[in-house]
């Protein structure tokens, strides 16, 4: 790393205090799987909104013997991931990563990564909104009221009406799941095609909403079901034939780009290729790829 | 009969029925004093009197739609023994009504939207007969009391007085009650009707139901009954 | 002597008080003294020592004016406000079904005891029903919280509970607020009806509705009863629909029960002035 871990902060960024705060209340969601736990969201030298639950709770878990990765819709270049890539190294000095198999914390918004996650590996998620409840009933504690006494009845007319209005369930992101058969969780805006990735998962994943002041979590092996009918059944994106312009790759979630050489006539087309930047890069390579050639 | 003369079905003990009224300086009136009676099984049991005697008013504390100030009233019951209607729980009461206990009030009292086939089938219906059955009972019933066919599916809220009259005993009579109790039987009859009415009561007694009536009518009642009390 | 075997709610001590209340609140408050809150404390003694037995089949009746404590009542068993004091003893009318403790349970059991269990229709439809989902929607929500998972059994289920409670099935998805008030009440019925509840509680169902429309939907209740030998609470300030549809009856007044008995002695020979009053009043 070019940038040197400077001694004017603490070793990531915020007190000791405060990072216990937010690993009891961690080791509360982990006991609790798909339960929102309060805590108290410290100020940030970055506005609430841009993935500060996601980074406390990076700050709270992370060692100087930790390797991080940092991506934001799949990408690890993006601006918002480079900001918070740099804002953690500079004041915990660790070393960072693309690669997900080399990484130990990985902190992600939108996205799991691809390649399969291990067991020692755990997944930070940056959330905006927390509760699946709020599309039913948006009182706060009426919903914590539901949450408690697992009352989803609401929330199931919600996707029997999706089903009746639009003939088939028409929720695109932020699906619902129920987590360990109990509480129902709001999966942020990770696409359909990751929601399943949670389940039994081999990985913990911690979520975190700085500005809703919640964090939760899936722990390893937890079941997560997502809201679906015998008849009208979850489904993920997918289309056939699809395929990464860049890799081959047919097995990865896909994101779509207009391209257009500029100066040219020419109208341009669109094109998709593997959210998943890094892993697309990873699959390139291993077909005889370098990066001179792009 | 030996044996049923000597086993009463109801005993009237030293029966008092006040009332308070509340509403009027909590006036007290007291129509039943110190009423005491025995009716045999079987037997048609006529009380009668002018009006404000306070006949009524002990058929009404024997079926416990009053209150009995003081005094019993023994009634020896096929299921529950002997008891005394004016303690037991309002339970009881409600299981003797359905299985034991007919009350046929002067007046009929149904809401206007049942029709009359179905008002006689009630009482049927409520002890557990099929609806077919019910139905062709009831229909024989309405043919007995003279109740013009074309009538049966209107309700008898749009009938002359003694046709209500006649279904509104023909549904007391219906259900085969062990005891029932007739609050002026025949009133507001003609004498055609009159005679329906002392047939019910003697067809009653023949398959052993007591009747205990109250009437002014003692011309017409007299006849038929086996013990008499004169208020 | 009586059949003890086919009880199914038994209610004991019930007290609703809102406030910490005073020693002289009991010497100052209750029908006697005409309010139910405390002019000492201000504490209301919303419901005071409520104790009755519901039977298999049985329609009880609770009459009294607003303020009386009827719906508080109601609410309490309905488990939606929870007792300052007292029990509510609830058992499956069945052979050999042991009593349960509503107000001990914990929550998660309670919900999904009242989603089973009980069946509630309001006075108010937007309180029974969620005016933003379809009529169908609202009719399938217990059987979705009771985990109904498949939408053409579910359709089949609504479609049932429509026609039973005489409404049209063609309209399944519309919206409830194209529907009129006595339609909505059937909504309710429907809705409350499709869990096979043990215990249907009726707050004021007719009040608000023109005399042809609470006819109509007393005769369905009527009909409801009778076919299903349905439990029913109802509650009510017209003792016309109480004398319609309930056998026994309560009297409430400022929070206390004045009166109990058979509904045709309420009516004919009522023993508490204030009785005396509501039926002089009525008649």
């Amino acid at each position: 790393m070019t940038e040197q871990h400077t001694n004017i902060y603490n070793f990531g960024f915020i007190d000791e205090d405060s990072k216990r705060e937010v690993r009891r209340q961690l080791l509360k969601a982990v006991a609790l799987p798909g339960h929102q736990v309060p805590f108290a969201s410290r100020d940030l030298p970055i506005g609430r909104g841009w993935g500060t639950g996601g980074l406390q709770i990076t700050m709270a878990i992370i060692a100087a013997s930790d390797t991080l990765k940092v991506i934001d819709q799949g990408d690890d270049e993006s601006v918002n991931a480079v900001n918070l890539r740099r804002l953690l190294t500079r004041t915990t000095g660790v070393s960072t990563t693309v690669d997900t198999q080399a990484a130990t914390i990985i902190q992600t918004r939108h996205r799991i990564p691809e390649e399969q996650m291990r067991e020692d590996q755990i997944l930070v998620l940056q959330v905006p909104m927390v509760d699946p409840l709020r599309w039913v009933e948006p009182n706060l504690e009426r919903a914590t009221v539901m949450h408690g006494e697992a009352d989803y009845g609401r929330m199931w007319v919600y996707m029997y009406e999706s089903v009746i209005k639009a003939g088939d369930i028409r929720i695109a992101t932020q699906y619902p799941v129920i987590v360990a058969g109990r509480y129902m969780m709001d999966t942020t805006p990770i696409p359909r095609w990751d929601v399943l990735r949670l389940h039994n998962a081999d990985h913990l994943s911690l979520f975190g909403a700085g500005r809703e002041k919640r964090v939760y979590a899936v722990p390893p092996y937890t079941t997560v079901e997502p809201l679906e009918f015998e008849d009208f059944r979850f489904k993920t994106e997918y289309a056939e034939g699809q395929r990464c312009h860049r890799c081959g790759a047919t097995n990865t979630f896909l994101t779509g780009h207009f391209v257009k050489s500029p100066g040219t006539d020419e109208p341009g087309h669109w094109v998709t290729s593997c959210s998943d930047a890094s892993y697309c890069d990873k699959q390139m390579v291993a077909q005889g790829w370098t990066e001179a050639q792009e | 009969m030996v044996t049923s003369m000597t086993t009463p079905i109801v005993e009237v003990r030293d029966l008092n029925k006040s009332f308070v009224l509340h509403l009027i300086d909590g006036r007290t009136i007291s129509p039943v004093q110190s009423m005491s009676f025995t009716v045999f099984p079987g037997q048609h049991f006529l009380i009668w009197g002018r009006s404000g005697v306070g006949k009524t008013s002990v058929l009404k504390c024997i079926y416990r739609t009053y209150i009995s100030t003081s005094g019993s009233i023994l009634y020896h019951s096929a299921h529950h023994g002997v008891i005394d209607m004016t303690t037991i729980p309002e339970r009881v009461v409600l299981q003797l009504r359905e299985q034991e206990i007919g009350y046929c009030s002067q007046f009929l009292k149904v809401l206007p939207r049942v029709s009359a086939l179905d008002i006689m089938t009630e009482p049927l219906r409520r002890m557990g007969m099929d609806k077919e059955q019910a139905r062709e009972q009831g229909s024989a019933w309405l043919t007995r009391l003279r109740i013009a066919p074309h009538l049966w599916q209107a309700s008898p809220v749009t009938f002359s007085g003694g046709e209500q009259q006649r279904i509104n005993l023909g549904r007391a009579f219906i259900g085969k009650p062990r005891l029932l109790l007739l609050d002026e039987p025949t009133a507001s009859l003609d004498s055609g009707s009159k005679q329906i009415v002392l047939d019910l009561i003697h067809d009653a007694k023949a398959h052993g139901t007591t009747v205990v009536t109250v009437s002014h009518d003692i011309d017409t009642l007299s006849t038929l009954a086996d013990q008499q009390l004169a208020l | 002597m009586t059949d003890v075997a086919s009880w199914v709610l038994n209610v004991t001590g019930l007290t609703k008080r809102y406030g910490l209340g005073c020693p002289r609140c009991a010497e100052s408050t209750g029908p006697d003294h005409g309010s139910s809150q405390c002019p000492f404390c201000q504490t209301v003694h919303a419901c005071v020592n409520a104790g009755f037995t519901l039977y298999q089949g049985e329609v009880l009746g609770i009459v009294g004016e607003s303020g009386s404590g009827k719906s508080t009542l109601m609410q309490l068993i309905n488990l939606t406000i929870n007792p300052t004091a007292g029990e509510i003893w609830y058992r499956e009318p069945t052979q050999d079904s042991t009593a349960m403790n509503l107000v001990t349970m914990d929550g998660f059991t309670r919900r999904h005891f009242r989603n089973d269990r009980l069946g509630i229709v309001h006075q108010r439809p937007e309180l029974g029903l969620n005016m933003r989902f379809s009529v169908g929607g609202n009719v399938a929500e217990k059987l979705l919280l009771a985990n109904w998972r498949h939408i053409g059994r579910i359709r089949e289920r609504i479609t049932e509970l429509m026609i039973q409670t005489e409404l049209p099935p063609e309209r399944i998805d519309d919206d409830p607020n194209t529907f009129s008030g006595g339609m909505l009440q059937r909504v309710q019925i429907a809705k409350a009806l499709s869990s096979n509840p043990g215990l249907l509680l009726l707050d004021e169902v007719t009040s608000g509705l023109d005399l042809s429309v609470q006819a109509r939907v007393l005769d369905l209740i009527r009909r409801i009863q009778w076919e299903q030998k349905m439990t029913m609470l109802l509650v009510s300030h017209d003792l016309g629909v109480i004398k319609q549809l309930a056998r026994r009856t309560i009297v409430m007044k400022n929070g206390f029960i004045v009166e109990s008995g058979l509904t045709d002695q309420i009516l004919e020979d009522p023993q508490h002035p204030y009785t005396q009053l509501l039926v002089s009043s009525a008649l």
